[in-house]
């Protein structure tokens, strides 16, 4: 997991090394200036050796200008290295996020996706500029001034190690039993929030209900459960400061009363004894940047874990070696394909369909929720591959083309569609990025988006908001539609496309399409029979199986959905308006 | 979502915008307040243990004085040292500091209690406040920026309360403390202390600034490259299917760059303030000793070693707080912005209620009149108290609904509904027909009054709308709306939520009577399966088969559908269907339909287009006048 985040360091490896380097010659500036700092009160001030005082002073002055140096270089280079690394893993998790087939996007789902990109590279963003920084220079700042301090005396620093054995103790202790209550409490702390969430988005329902006092009581229990849980877990990081104080205060005064004795016989200078109360500091210090050190990056590995499982995600649908680049026509042949979404699934979302569709055929497709008609047309376009048999595109099985070029000639609508925030030009140019403005327009009066989109203040420039929040359901299908229509595809799909377009609208669309682009393959998913029933031939699916296939009026002689279905939303339509647009 | 990795050890973090909040001693005058009107005696023993630790801390820096000028150096020049006046002045000032340690540990658990519970008030405030709010506020505010006060601007409080506050007035203490003692000791080198500080506050000033101004840049990219990454994200399968890949990448590689710069920037200068100001420090530190040397050696004004010693101690005591103080200033600022929000959420204006009649369970009398009942009996009474004469009257609920010439706007500007008459007689199907936003779920929200109307009145059961308590008039109206929100809880649970007391036997009942008992029994633990997430394990159908029993389970005289749009299968339409037209029998409703088959029975089909009834009659009515509703239900335009 560590090496695949190391791999994204890449050329910021050279300012992840600098720093701590910067960082350690920093740590070596604050040692020994205290060391200089003795001398300048033993062999200056008690000599009356003035020349001496400037002469160490001088000394300590370029010290103290060469560790600002290194201490300004080593935080520019850790902020750099720190940046970078995170510029890098967002890059790198973006890219392969990009090879994704559907079934891979469909494992992280998208909000899973959104906060690897987001929070957890921040949070690895922060932990890896504290390593560098902290995680070298700590243990080092540590270890100098114990060297320094066993130097000047040594039966006198042996009174710091016992303190940092026992300090040490101490915090591990607490850190151990701390993170596992913190981890307990920010689920509930989650949960918590999760709730407020639900009640926001809900508010009409509890208003209706009057349920004000009801959620109010639920809310004020569980808020009072997290209040007692942070109070047991912080209560316990409360010992900190006072442990490391007592700790600082014991050294002080054991230092003092066997320095003054050691002073006395002449073992030990006054100097000396001043510059060990300095390093006093500096290694408890150390010591509880260590522990913060610690519970930073125990906080930091989940989101570690998180981001190299989407690194290490490998697409599961890739181009073929030779891949085929031309499609040859819109013929479809379905071949003995079972599928499941999963590898190991016991039983198949698609049983044995065969299939066999002619160039420029209409193909209407109908059955209820989880009869697996997308699941039927997404093979088409090879957004998931089949799990055993063939489907074959223009005569080729569609494993064998140029991932690009199959999808560029079969297009698809999908169910959940989205625009993107830019203008309408920019979101229908996904279909071709060099329409012209006449191109575009012709496939919105296809799509009987035209309409609309000319009663729009900015027409064919207007804004759309991000997710297409601003135009109704009914226009967004149809938009899409068009930007579909503008790859002018020999291939087009429409899964459940027009379901909050009105029925006239609808009919005008379907009739455009028989006008215009007789020579595409198209198949339309729908719910209502009467966007079917023009169609050449039709599918009727039941539970994962082909139950009919055949015209309108041979299917409702011989098939008994079907006819369930259309008896059901008998005369004209079933549905009034554009739906979908609240 | 932010929360769980904002661990008790993290350093300050800017989070939200590091906007200036206007006015910000009157705001922070205003959260001590409220963290005082609980934890007015805590804070009181907080400050004083927080000033006797500061104490005890000087009162150690000061005793390195003593030690060297009164024992050590007395007793290298004595034959025949005596140790115990030393021993003596050690325990002295081991008592003092354990008084510090002990007044350290009670303060910090003491704020444990102080900030968790200050922030426990503030959630239960927001929470209490955000349920009496009225619909409009929820429509006027992103649900976004609801959430964030009680994540982020919670978080940004935790830091304040906890480490800041405790961390200022421990500095200033400390401060004060040593500079009195500085000043006692030796006012020239005092004067070099405070000039070497200046030049030290005024290089932070400067970096500050420019690290303010990156960390803002920084915020704004992080803004956008989110907005980015979420948009994508989210039609990341159109993205596929148009094969967009390599102008994604492109895109979002130019985005992230510029974040990359400005975040770069923003921790450069937040990272070099710490070395830049621990040097001044030590320089300082440098030039007190080289000056205090001189001055010890030429012995003036009877500056000795042991001063001299003691000074130096205090340089550096004195460095540090000021350092400190800078730092936590940033989070001061951040926490602000935080409790202005919040403070913001808190002073909305709750929905307001000057209703008086209530609804009441009712006895039907020999005679005629109703009494109150304490059971639920299935027939309610409006309960009038009469403030003049002190009398109460009964009238029997019966479900009937008026609409006379009332106008509604969302704002007083601009009106969308004009005009309506409307009349529902007890136990009609009213259905409200009409394109998008031709205001038809507006005006079922006018009855329960989700909204108040600007003009004209609503009369149910002849009384005025406005004079029935809220609550009341909800409670006798059942929704089921157009979106279905599922809470966290079993199906029971949620079923339950229409009518709290209800058993088990009468959830299963409603259950049975809204067509869904048959997939709730399938579930896996049937009736108490749990619900996430807004019931996202359910598909569409099955959420609003659940919404039909909710209604059920509350048994409301009168009824308000409005009918899902999102497509649902056939079949399970036709449960819907069904569980809805059971339901409606015998009851007042008013549906707004999609299908032909809800909308066919209907006794009063209205059609609505931009805010206006335009047709109203029954189906066959309707049909007959070839209009809009003609037009809509055939699919065709008349005449043409």
């Amino acid at each position: 997991m560590l090496k695949t985040l190391g791999s994204q360091i890449k050329e910021f490896k050279k300012d992840s090394v600098l720093t701590p380097i910067f960082m350690i010659l920093e740590v070596v500036m604050e040692t020994i200036i205290p060391f200089l700092m003795a001398s300048i009160i033993d062999d200056g001030v008690e000599k009356g050796d003035i020349h001496h005082i400037y002469v160490v002073g001088g000394c300590m002055v370029v010290m103290a200008v060469l560790g600002l140096v290194f201490g300004v270089l080593g935080g520019k280079y850790g902020a750099r290295a720190s940046a970078g690394f995170a510029r890098n893993l967002r890059k790198a998790m973006y890219e392969n996020i990009q090879t994704f087939s559907f079934s891979n996007i469909d494992k992280f789902s998208t909000a899973g996706l959104v906060t690897r990109l987001t929070t957890d590279v921040t949070n690895i963003q922060n932990a890896y500029q504290m390593i560098l920084r902290m995680c070298v220079r700590a243990p080092f700042s540590l270890i100098c001034a114990m060297t320094m301090a066993f130097l000047i005396n040594a039966k006198l620093a042996s009174i710091y190690l016992i303190a940092v054995i026992f300090l040490g103790g101490c915090l591990a202790f607490i850190i151990h039993h701390a993170t596992r209550y913190f981890n307990q409490v920010f689920e509930k702390y989650d949960d918590l929030n999760a709730s407020v969430q639900e009640n926001v988005s809900a508010i009409r329902v509890v208003k209706a209900y009057v349920r004000e006092d009801y959620e109010k009581k639920k809310f004020k229990k569980a808020s009072e459960n997290v209040y007692r849980m942070f109070v047991k877990a912080e209560s316990l990081l409360a010992w900190n400061t006072p442990l490391m104080q007592f700790t600082v205060y014991a050294c002080i005064l054991g230092i003092s009363w066997l320095g003054a004795k050691m002073i006395v016989v002449s073992s030990l200078t006054t100097g000396e004894l001043m510059s060990l109360l300095t390093y006093c500091m500096n290694i408890l210090m150390s010591l509880m940047m260590l522990s913060m050190v610690f519970v930073m990056i125990t906080m930091s590995m989940a989101s570690a874990r998180r981001i190299s499982e989407v690194l290490n995600e490998e697409a599961d649908i890739k181009n073929p070696m030779n891949p085929i680049m031309e499609v040859k026509d819109g013929s479809v042949v379905f071949e003995n394909v079972n599928f499941s979404y999963k590898k190991d699934a016991k039983s198949y979302v698609l049983k044995d369909i065969n299939l066999n569709i002619k160039s420029g055929e209409t193909i209407g497709i109908l059955g209820g929720t989880g009869s697996a008609k997308s699941s039927l047309v997404n093979l088409i376009t090879r957004l998931y591959d089949v799990s055993t048999g063939k489907v074959l595109v223009g005569g080729v099985d569609v494993r064998d083309y140029d991932l690009e070029v199959l999808r560029n000639e079969v297009s698809v609508v999908l169910q959940n569609n989205v625009l993107f925030s830019g203008s309408i030009l920019d979101n229908l140019r996904w279909g071709d990025k060099d329409a012209s403005e006449e191109e575009c327009r012709h496939a919105c009066e296809l799509a009987c988006a035209d309409e609309f989109i000319e009663k729009m203040p900015d027409k064919y420039n207007t804004h759309i908001e991000q997710g297409g929040t601003n135009v109704s359901g009914g226009q967004k299908q149809r938009l899409c539609i068009a930007r579909a229509l503008l790859k002018k595809p020999k291939i087009l799909i429409l899964d459940d496309s027009t379901s909050a377009v009105d029925t006239a609208t609808d009919a005008k669309i379907r009739k455009a399409f028989a006008e215009e682009i007789p020579n595409t393959t198209k198949f339309i998913i729908a719910q209502r029979v009467s966007s079917l029933q023009s169609a050449d031939r039709i599918i009727v699916m039941d539970d994962g199986c082909i139950s009919g296939f055949g015209t309108h009026e041979e299917l409702l002689d011989g098939n008994k959905i079907y006819r369930e279905v259309y008896e059901s939303q008998t005369a004209g339509s079933g549905d009034f308006d554009e739906k979908g647009g609240m | 979502m932010p929360g769980p990795m904002n661990g008790p050890m993290k350093g300050p973090q800017p989070q939200g915008k590091p906007k200036g909040v206007e006015q910000p001693g009157k705001l922070f005058r205003r959260l001590m307040s409220y963290i005082f009107k609980n934890y007015g005696f805590a804070c009181v023993v907080v400050v004083i243990c927080i000033v006797i630790t500061a104490l005890s801390s000087v009162q150690g820096t000061m005793f390195m004085q003593t030690l060297i000028d009164d024992y050590i150096i007395p007793l290298t020049k004595s034959e025949h040292p005596d140790f115990s006046g030393l021993l003596h002045a050690i325990a002295k000032v081991a008592v003092f500091y354990l008084c510090g340690v002990a007044a350290a540990y009670a303060y910090t658990r003491i704020m444990v209690n102080v900030t968790q519970g200050t922030l426990k008030n503030f959630r239960d405030d927001m929470f209490l406040k955000m349920e009496s709010l009225p619909i409009k506020y929820f429509d006027t505010h992103a649900h976004g920026d609801i959430m964030s006060c009680y994540t982020n601007d919670i978080d940004t409080l935790r830091q304040m309360i906890s480490q800041s506050i405790p961390q200022l007035i421990s500095s200033v203490i400390t401060i004060v403390c040593v500079l009195v003692c500085m000043l006692r000791l030796n006012v020239l080198l005092t004067m070099v202390t405070l000039l070497m500080v200046a030049v030290m506050l005024g290089i932070t000033k400067i970096l500050a600034g420019l690290s303010g101004k990156y960390f803002m840049e920084q915020q704004k990219n992080i803004g956008i490259v989110n907005a980015h990454i979420e948009e994508m994200m989210n039609g990341q399968k159109v993205v596929k299917v148009f094969c967009h890949e390599e102008e994604s990448i492109d895109k979002f590689n130019q985005l992230n760059d510029e974040l990359f710069h400005s975040s770069d920037n923003a921790n450069k200068y937040a990272n070099i303030l710490m070395p830049i100001n621990a040097q001044i420090g030590n320089v300082s530190y440098v030039i007190c000793a080289i000056f205090g040397g001189i001055l010890a050696l030429n012995g003036y004004g009877g500056f000795t070693l042991g001063a001299l010693a003691s000074f130096l101690t205090f340089n550096k005591s004195f460095n540090m707080p000021i350092n400190q103080v800078s730092q936590q200033l940033n989070s001061v600022v951040m926490a602000l912005a935080g409790a202005e929000r919040i403070f913001a959420l808190l002073d909305e204006k709750p929905e307001t209620d000057e209703g008086y009649v209530e609804l009441v369970n009712a006895v039907e009398q020999p005679d005629g009149t109703v009494a109150e009942s304490e059971k639920r009996t299935g027939i309610w009474a409006w309960k009038h108290f009469h403030k003049a004469d002190d009398t109460i009257t009964y009238q029997k609920m019966e479900g009937d609904v008026v609409f006379d010439h009332v106008d509604f706007g969302y704002n007083d500007e601009k009106i969308v509904l004009h005009d309506i008459e409307l009349y529902a007689k007890p136990g009609q199907k009213i259905a409200f027909v009409g394109a998008t936003g031709a205001g038809k779920t507006t005006i079922t929200n006018l009855i329960n009054r989700f909204y108040d109307i600007q003009d004209g009145k609503i009369r149910y059961d002849g009384i005025n709308i406005n004079k029935i308590k809220k609550a009341d008039l909800r409670r006798s109206l059942g929704i089921v709306l157009q979106d279905t929100h599922l809470f966290t809880g079993t199906v029971m649970e949620n079923i339950r939520y229409g009518k709290l007391d209800a058993t088990d036997e009468e959830v299963i009942e409603a259950a049975k009577l809204a067509n869904a008992d048959g997939f709730i029994k399938r579930l896996p633990d049937g009736y108490n399966t749990m619900l996430t997430g807004d019931g996202k394990n359910l598909s569409q159908g099955q959420r609003q088969l659940l919404a039909i029993a909710r209604a059920a389970v509350a048994d409301p005289p009168v009824l308000i559908l409005d009918e899902a749009t999102s497509s649902i299968d056939t079949r399970t339409e036709k449960l819907v269907q069904q569980g809805m037209d059971r339901l409606m029998e015998g009851r007042t409703t008013f549906v707004i339909a999609h299908r032909l088959s809800t909308v066919r029975n209907s006794d009063c089909i209205m059609v609505l287009e931009q805010g206006h009834i335009i047709e109203k009659g029954t189906h066959d009515q309707l049909i007959e006048e070839q209009g809009k509703y003609y037009q809509l239900y055939t699919g065709k335009i008349a005449n043409a």
